[in-house]
């Protein structure tokens, strides 16, 4: 039996991202109830797992930290085909920075029990880090691939992955357990089924807390962030806006001009 | 009154090189590094690992650095996260730097937060600016929904960040700046748990971003794959390269390599036209210095339009087949002219 950990994210739906602003005055966030979703590129790693599982035996665990409302993201894993979901939810996990953030989900990791793979998107919407997938695994002392686009062999105890570099891509052989973070092109997600979402009715989303971890309150949350935020800003755009206005052909033409008298085409 | 601390470290950057190129990233971070380190009245360094590139560990002290720590070896060659992380964690608890800069490159991605966590420390992903504060902690800058945050790490030290190429701009090579060269004793096999098989470079495809005078970017509101290769005919037919939003890489629409903004790369062309994009800052920053920016967008309330020179308010996907014919129009005029 392999052994999977999916570690996911509940972020704002990055379609709607942008109506997320900051409050000049008070300088903090405005959501706007943007809805909150599984991050994008964590849904291809649940699909690595979910695809493995098609062939061999495999037990996948859904691992995230968040508020109470990323249960609901923990949730549509199960329905996609997870067996079991952690929400690892305290109000001392809040504020966390990565370092804290993967300190927390490796401590819930060790909980979990024997692991062979753990699996991460390479990238969260939100924040744009990629820092969770390799901490964890230094957290974990296991090694790390990021950036995987293609599984080759996933057989006992050593895979192999190609990951993407800059203008290429390198070959690597891993020992199990390892981490591995996963780019869009590994493989394309399925839709979530209505058979899926009857199954998962049955299935529960385990709440663990600080007291379950056994962490202190210092090393998890905003205690345990090295970085914190020094201030928020708004900033200030440097252009002025003409909207070109008449009917779309008119538009076109005169964009066209405008761009001509720019020395541009 | 600025609180002083005696005895602070250098600045450090792990430079990186490719087939023994330096890469540019890593002299533009030595600028940086020398005006921060100048700043805090102290050294720049750089820890430089490769096999056989000597000559280039004098283009990092001609770019700044007061010393290169040299680890020279065929096993250096490529990057080894293992191997990596050792030598310079093992060299970080020698040498205490106040400061750890990274180039967000493929290498940096992952060999940053695996250092960060091993020092036990903080990590900033892809800074669009760093400064020293008047508490003389560095402060981070990133951008973030429309703004700006500003990340300190005030208690822990090395305070790690990464930068994208084209954040800071490259020095000029100062050929008569001395510096010391210290070789490094590389240690052998560090872990068998990890192995590069193959490492396989592949030529870009297309206009590459980096250096086109026009970009065309596209965005969620693209709609599908079909709106996307509208998008891809625009960017033909102005001999563009095409760049994008991280919703459309999401999407499948476009490789990661077509990525502009923060996480991804960063472009200065002359002109600048963004396709169904809300302009969010995660993006933007990625286009530095255009001289004309023109937005397509069917929401004129879109903060886009608060971002460049030309709004176009229409439905980008009836809109951009016009705007081609008009500009294939232009384009056989001039010809025959």
């Amino acid at each position: 039996m392999l052994n999977i950990v999916v570690c996911v994210k509940a972020v704002p739906d990055p379609k709607e991202a942008c109506n997320i602003k900051i409050d000049p005055a008070t300088k903090t966030l405005l959501r706007c109830d943007v809805p909150m979703v599984v991050n994008p590129l964590d849904k291809n790693a649940i699909e690595v797992a979910l695809q493995l599982k098609e062939k061999t035996d495999v037990l996948i665990t859904v691992l995230s930290m968040g508020p109470p409302e990323a249960g609901n993201v923990v949730k549509e894993c199960l329905a996609l085909g997870a067996d079991r979901g952690i929400l690892l939810s305290d109000p001392a996990f809040g504020g966390a920075d990565t370092f804290a953030t993967a300190f927390t989900l490796a401590k819930g990791i060790e909980k979990i029990g024997p692991y062979d793979v753990i699996l991460c998107g390479m990238a969260s919407s939100d924040g744009s880090t990629e820092w969770v997938g390799p901490q964890i695994a230094t957290f974990l002392n296991l090694p790390v691939v990021t950036m995987v686009k293609e599984i080759i062999e996933s057989d006992m105890p050593w895979w192999k992955v190609k990951a993407s570099i800059d203008n290429g891509y390198r070959l690597m052989q891993v020992k199990l357990p390892a981490v591995f973070t996963v780019t869009r092109e590994v493989n394309t997600p399925r839709i979530l089924s209505f058979s899926g979402i009857i199954k998962a009715r049955q299935k529960e989303i385990e709440p663990w807390g600080i007291d379950d971890l056994g962490v202190s309150h210092e090393s998890v949350g905003l205690k345990g962030s090295p970085t914190i935020v020094s201030e928020l800003s708004t900033k200030e755009s440097k252009r002025e806006v003409e909207f070109i206005k008449g009917t779309r052909e008119e538009k076109a033409e005169l964009l066209v001009h405008k761009l001509i008298g720019t020395g541009l085409l | 009154m600025a609180k002083l601390k005696n005895n602070v470290g250098p600045v450090w950057v792990i430079a990186e090189q490719i087939d023994c190129r330096l890469l540019s990233v890593s002299t533009q971070l030595i600028g940086q590094a020398r005006k921060l380190a100048d700043e805090l009245n102290t050294s720049v360094v750089a820890v430089f690992l490769g096999d056989n590139i000597e000559k280039q560990a004098h283009q990092l002290i001609a770019a700044g650095a007061d010393r290169v720590y040299l680890g020279n070896a065929p096993d250096l060659a490529f990057y080894h996260p293992e191997t990596y992380t050792e030598i310079i964690v093992n060299l970080a608890g020698e040498h205490r730097p106040e400061i750890i800069l990274i180039g967000s490159t493929a290498m940096g991605r992952e060999l940053a937060p695996i250092v960060a966590a091993r020092l036990k420390t903080g990590l900033t992903a892809h800074c669009i600016d760093l400064v020293i504060d008047e508490d003389r902690n560095l402060e981070q800058r990133i951008p973030a929904y429309g703004g700006l945050l500003s990340i300190i790490c005030p208690k822990r030290r090395p305070q790690m960040a990464t930068v994208a190429k084209g954040v800071f701009p490259t020095p000029e090579p100062d050929e008569t700046r001395s510096g010391e060269i210290i070789e490094l004793r590389v240690p052998g096999t560090v872990s068998d748990r990890i192995k590069t098989l193959e490492i396989v470079r592949q030529e870009p495809k297309g206009v590459p971003l980096e250096s086109a005078d026009i970009v065309v970017a596209g965005g969620a509101g693209v709609g599908d794959l079909e709106g996307w290769n509208k998008i891809a005919d625009l960017a033909g037919t102005l001999n563009a390269a095409i760049g994008s939003t991280r919703p459309a890489v999401d999407e499948g629409w476009t490789e990661l390599s077509a990525m502009i903004g923060q996480s991804g790369k960063m472009v200065s062309p002359q002109l600048y036209i963004g396709v169904g994009l809300s302009g969010e800052q995660q993006h933007l920053v990625g286009v530095v210095d255009a001289k004309v920016m023109v937005a397509i967008n069917n929401d004129d309330k879109s903060p886009v339009f608060e971002q460049v020179d030309y709004g176009i308010v229409d439905d980008c996907r009836e809109f951009v087949p016009v705007l081609i014919q008009k500009i294939k129009a232009y384009q056989e005029k001039k010809v025959i002219c």
